[in-house]
């Protein structure tokens, strides 16, 4: 039988089932979306929290490395508390959209992306700077050049959050709701249709995800193997 | 439009640059003196090597001078209205993570200079000192020499009135020493005041006008360079000059 549903599955992937690759389509638009919208906040925050001294600083860095490890149920249910009817943004109408889980996936991954960044960074500070002073550039300058010469190292940190991002489920279920075809994701399906007892579809997806996962890992490890070569 | 101040379009000498004056400069780290109290004043276009054994405090002067660090007592000023435009060189090159043009373009960016006029300088700058070859090799892959000869590029497309070198051959071999020492004699025709550490006599002997020695924090003579090497006042350099051991 699970032989059954493995070819089930793969003929599903060679012959671009529509309900398949539709879900596949949501989840990559989701996900890059979100961790576009976090890198945006996220870097510029990290090589913030690096090169300014303020009052709170250590506090903010031991929450942005805890929040890390937020769990995506605990993301989700504060997304869906914020953007439910009666909450601060319930005018929005975005729970249970696309929208809404994007929000929930950058709750994720933005402290990923930022408490990461702000390690690279201090790092490369902790380098530069008397040459960034003795070239009589102010902090806000030095904060382009730094972002960019840690670029191979964000690309390892963006691809990570990717990871996070593609592959959680607890959160987009929460304010989502994984409604077909508006809000099914990979992850969602996959639970819903293994639930059902619809293996062909549920492993379908997951080889869809898996490989995902694999193209990331190869992804970090090349841009490793560049930089040692390239940069030094 | 305002029009920007762009040294390197206008004239290839620097006009003169102002005497650097310490006044009972002091430098403590938690309670010990590493240096002072000192006060001397450096005129004319040197070069000055500032000299002494390891641990002299050469280093921590030259970031003293160059404003890295700010003094626990005393103050650093300059002569003149205006604090000089000045350039360093470390011991360990800093290069940045992109090419060696990349590298001169960001210190040309950082300092202002037009957008159009950045790319002419800094190959202009390369070739000069023999690096136009690698103009696109990313920095940090070049040999040591190269590294620091780029470093001196840099510092030569921000047309510094005044150049601070710490000990930039002490990791080097003979063939890059002698390149970095004609940098730092074409830096000195331009008319760059040149401070630079070494503890290497010879060294200090082939390039010095006058001479800075330092030994346990403080500054024991500033004499022209023949009388230090010929007549040392001070006990210390006599000492040093004659190779013994000293603290």
């Amino acid at each position: 039988m699970e032989n059954n549903a493995f070819y089930v599955a793969l003929s599903l992937l060679l012959n671009f089932d529509t309900a398949l690759f539709q879900i596949v389509a949501l989840s990559l638009q989701v996900s890059l979306l979100a961790v576009l919208i976090a890198a945006v906040l996220g870097f510029p925050l990290g090589a913030a929290v690096a090169l300014w001294r303020f009052p709170g600083r250590g506090g903010m860095i031991v929450v942005l490395n805890a929040l890390m490890g937020l769990p995506p149920v605990v993301a989700g249910l504060m997304v869906y508390l914020l953007l439910s009817r009666a909450g601060p943004l319930g005018d929005w109408g975005l729970l249970f959209t696309p929208g809404a889980m994007v929000l929930a996936q950058v709750v994720l991954v933005l402290p990923i992306l930022a408490a990461l960044s702000r390690q690279k960074v201090e790092e490369l500070l902790g380098e530069y700077r008397e040459q960034f002073v003795s070239l009589g550039m102010s902090r806000s300058r030095m904060m382009p050049t730094l972002l960019w010469d840690a670029r191979f190292a964000l690309l390892t940190i963006l691809l990570a959050g990717f990871g996070r991002a593609s592959a959680e489920v607890g959160a987009v279920m929460m304010v989502g709701g994984n409604i077909e075809g508006v809000t099914r994701v990979m992850t969602t399906s996959i639970v819903l249709e293994t639930g059902k007892g619809n293996l062909p579809l549920a492993l379908g997806l997951g080889i869809v995800l898996l490989t995902l996962v694999m193209l990331i890992n190869a992804g970090v490890y090349l841009v490793g193997e560049l930089t040692r070569r390239r940069v030094g | 439009m305002t029009s920007f101040h762009v040294p390197h379009l206008t004239s290839s000498i620097l006009s003169p640059p102002p005497a650097l004056c310490f006044d009972g400069v002091t430098f403590n780290h938690e309670d010990k003196v590493l240096l002072g109290p000192c006060t001397f004043t450096l005129e004319g276009i040197g070069p000055t090597l500032v000299m002494g054994p390891n641990g002299a405090g050469k280093s921590l002067l030259l970031r003293l001078a160059h404003g890295l660090l700010p003094p626990t007592q005393g103050q650093v000023t300059w002569s003149g209205e205006l604090c000089p435009r000045q350039a360093m060189v470390f011991q360990q090159p800093v290069l940045l993570r992109r090419s060696a043009v990349a590298n001169l373009i960001h210190a040309l960016a950082v300092n202002n200079v037009p957008r159009r006029a950045r790319t002419k300088l800094a190959h202009d700058a390369l070739e000069r000192f023999g690096l136009n070859a690698c103009s696109n090799t990313p920095a940090r892959v070049l040999s040591g020499g190269e590294q620091q000869r780029l470093a001196l590029a840099r510092a030569w497309v921000l047309s510094p009135q005044v150049l601070f070198l710490d000990e930039p051959t002490s990791a080097l071999d003979p063939a890059a020493i002698k390149a970095v020492e004609a940098a730092v004699r074409e830096f000195h025709q331009r008319g760059t005041r040149i401070v630079m550490t070494t503890h290497d006599l010879h060294q200090a002997r082939r390039l010095a006008g006058d001479v800075l020695f330092l030994s346990g924090g403080k500054v024991r003579e500033h004499t022209p360079a023949d009388v230090f090497f010929d007549k040392p006042v001070s006990r210390e350099a006599q000492a040093f000059i004659a190779g013994e051991l000293v603290e």
